[in-house]
């Protein structure tokens, strides 16, 4: 059905080149908008070349001299708190995920598929519903304002669990049962057999994980209130004074575009790992 | 190397008065060094019988013992067996060193043993030029003798095989047959070896046990079962095509089937209702003598020999016949003659062979 005419090719070039630049023009806006200094952006046609000041915004936001009429927290230190939590959601995920799935599919024990039940409801409840008991457990836990309060609570997840669960399903019977004539236990069986073959699958699961991670925005809002704990995704917002105040908005942008570099990162250099991951399963 | 004896072994799923009984107490003795091949129908329970044996599945009552030790409550890895799997079961991502070295690693076997002994299997298996490449870059004849390779290196007691050949088409599967035969003679390792196959059954035993939903029918050599088959179970599965069996009765020198009566070329055990095996070779078209005619229905050709198909007095009765004789036509009558020494009897309500 592949068939190569010139005006078909044409049509979707066009088509993709118009959807890409739906896409970019604001992230362009964005970048523009960070090289200028405060006052040239607010004028009435903003600038669309990119300005001389660079360098002096991506540093002032990086260590807080911003000046703004928001908070003026340095980005660096937020950038800092939304790796760690980004990759401590992440990697507690897939850890989490990996062994709840391997208990699930490999042992018996009563109660296995009530157990399974529970986790699988637990998919239909979005962070949000369950959000205000959650503040009322960390908060009473003393865990706001650290990576705890800001980690712990978003680890657990059904998703995941489920994803390692239906793929430990397809890992042939008689590879377990090769294992134990070889004489591994089952952590052996997990570590030397299970891990390597769900490598795909975790890699897919850590790109999603980390922008999931990456872009929290309620749930840290909620969990902290100092400024040294804010994550980059919160931080952009608490740089926004609400009214008619004076925000640096050169600031604003060049914390925006920091704060999208990682998950672009990870995408990226992730990329082929990621499809595969998605696409197909070594067995 | 070990003897294995299997008493009253009986294996059943679930518990209490719904529980689904699946072998029903199978006896056997397996001597050391043997080559016992176990064959059967599917769902017969012989796969389940060697899985017990290697302690992949609970024994739910009865014994097995490895080597004079009672093993029923022993982990597989400690039971010194090394099992070779249907599907292969080669761990997808460890290079064929890995994969058969694995094992042995996880027993803390000094590295340079494991190599030494990893390659003194490639080389009996002819893998040396594939050690470092991973099992879906091999071929099915390939991986099974890695799967091989992977049983021999751990030098166990017995050699447990479910079902090795089956994924192989038909080519390797006979090359693979004589391997299997002659690693049997190197090493001398007893051998319990699983399999649908009687052809298969018949060239690797020494012994076969042939089941039939959950037991044992036979135990005996492949002469023994084809010559002597215990029930008409055995008769009709062991040997291609399968016997004929005809239900009749016996009077005298007479048997006679839904009303038509045959003269017997020898005389029965005893008379009353007994069920007549003949096999195909075993019956040669004569010139007309009017005693035994068979109505041809169909014909095959098999390269060597032809088989005839027709019916013996309402029952459907199969006879071989060389490809140099002429064939007789569809529709034909053809008169038929049996050899006296080959009539099998069996009782027709307990279906086990008289005399």
């Amino acid at each position: 059905m592949v068939e190569r005419r010139a005006t078909l090719g044409i049509l979707a070039h066009v088509v993709m080149i118009l959807g890409m630049l739906i896409v970019a023009f604001p992230l362009y806006l964005a970048f523009v908008a960070s090289t200028h200094a405060s006052q040239e952006i607010v004028q009435a046609p903003m600038p669309m070349l990119p300005g001389s000041h660079f360098w002096e915004n991506y540093s002032a936001a990086l260590t807080g001299h911003g000046g703004g009429a928001g908070s003026n927290a340095p980005v660096g230190r937020m950038m800092w708190v939304s790796l760690v939590t980004a990759l401590v959601i992440t990697v507690g995920k897939i850890a989490v995920s990996l062994l709840s799935a391997f208990a699930l599919v490999y042992f018996r024990f009563p109660f296995r598929s009530l157990f399974f039940w529970a986790i699988f409801v637990t998919l239909m409840l979005p962070v949000e519903v369950r959000i205000l008991p959650t503040y009322k457990v960390v908060s009473d836990l003393g865990m706001l304002n650290s990576y705890a309060g800001l980690t712990i609570p978003l680890i657990a997840s059904a998703t995941a669990t489920f994803l390692f669960r239906q793929f430990f399903l397809t890992v042939p019977e008689e590879l377990v049962e090769a294992a134990r004539i070889d004489g591994a236990g089952p952590m052996r069986f997990f570590w030397d057999v299970l891990l390597p073959l769900s490598k795909t699958s975790i890699a897919a699961l850590f790109v999603i994980q980390f922008i999931y991670g990456w872009n929290q925005y309620l749930w840290p809002l909620l969990a902290t209130t100092s400024e040294d704990m804010y994550p980059v995704v919160v931080g952009i917002k608490r740089m926004i004074a609400g009214g008619d105040s004076g925000n640096e908005w050169n600031i604003v942008m060049a914390t925006a575009i920091m704060a999208m570099l990682p998950p672009a990162v990870v995408v990226i250099f992730m990329q082929r790992w990621f499809v595969k991951g998605l696409v197909d399963t070594e067995k | 190397m070990a003897s294995i004896s299997i008493r009253d072994v009986i294996k059943r799923y679930g518990h209490g008065p719904k529980a689904n009984q699946v072998i029903h107490g199978v006896n056997a003795e397996i001597t050391d060094g043997e080559f016992v091949v176990i064959v059967g129908p599917s769902g017969c329970g012989k796969s389940t019988l060697l899985r017990m044996v290697a302690g992949l599945e609970e024994i739910s009552d009865g014994q097995i013992a490895i080597a004079g030790r009672v093993v029923n409550d022993i982990e597989p890895s400690e039971r010194d067996i090394a099992m070779v799997f249907q599907n292969y079961a080669l761990y997808p991502h460890m290079s064929v060193f890995e994969n058969m070295a694995y094992g042995l690693k996880i027993a803390k076997v000094p590295i340079d043993e494991i190599k030494q002994r990893v390659d003194k299997a490639a080389k009996i298996l002819e893998l040396g030029t594939f050690l470092q490449r991973k099992p879906r870059e091999l071929s099915g004849g390939q991986r099974q003798r890695v799967a091989m390779g992977r049983a021999i290196v751990r030098q166990p007691q017995v050699f447990l095989f479910d079902e090795p050949l089956s994924n192989l088409d038909a080519k390797l599967r006979a090359q693979t047959r004589l391997e299997i035969q002659k690693l049997h003679n190197e090493l001398g390792v007893t051998s319990l070896f699983v399999t649908h196959d009687q052809v298969e059954a018949m060239t690797l035993a020494q012994r076969m046990i042939v089941m039939n939903a959950g037991r044992m029918e036979q135990i005996g050599t492949p002469e023994e079962v084809y010559h002597r088959p215990a029930t008409t179970f055995v008769a009709g599965f062991i040997g291609s095509p399968p016997m004929n069996l005809i239900t009749g009765h016996v009077d005298g020198p007479r048997f006679s089937v839904d009303g038509q009566s045959f003269m017997l070329p020898s005389s029965a055990p005893r008379n009353g209702e007994l069920i007549l095996g003949l096999r195909p070779e075993h019956v040669e078209l004569v010139p007309s003598d009017g005693s035994w005619s068979l109505k041809v229905e169909a014909l095959e050709m098999l390269g060597a020999e032809r088989l005839i198909y027709g019916r013996l007095g309402g029952a459907l009765f199969t006879v071989r016949l060389d490809a140099t004789l002429p064939p007789p036509k569809i529709g034909e009558t053809v008169s038929l003659a049996a050899s006296p020494d080959h009539l099998h009897w069996f009782d027709a309500a307990t279906r086990q062979r008289v005399a």
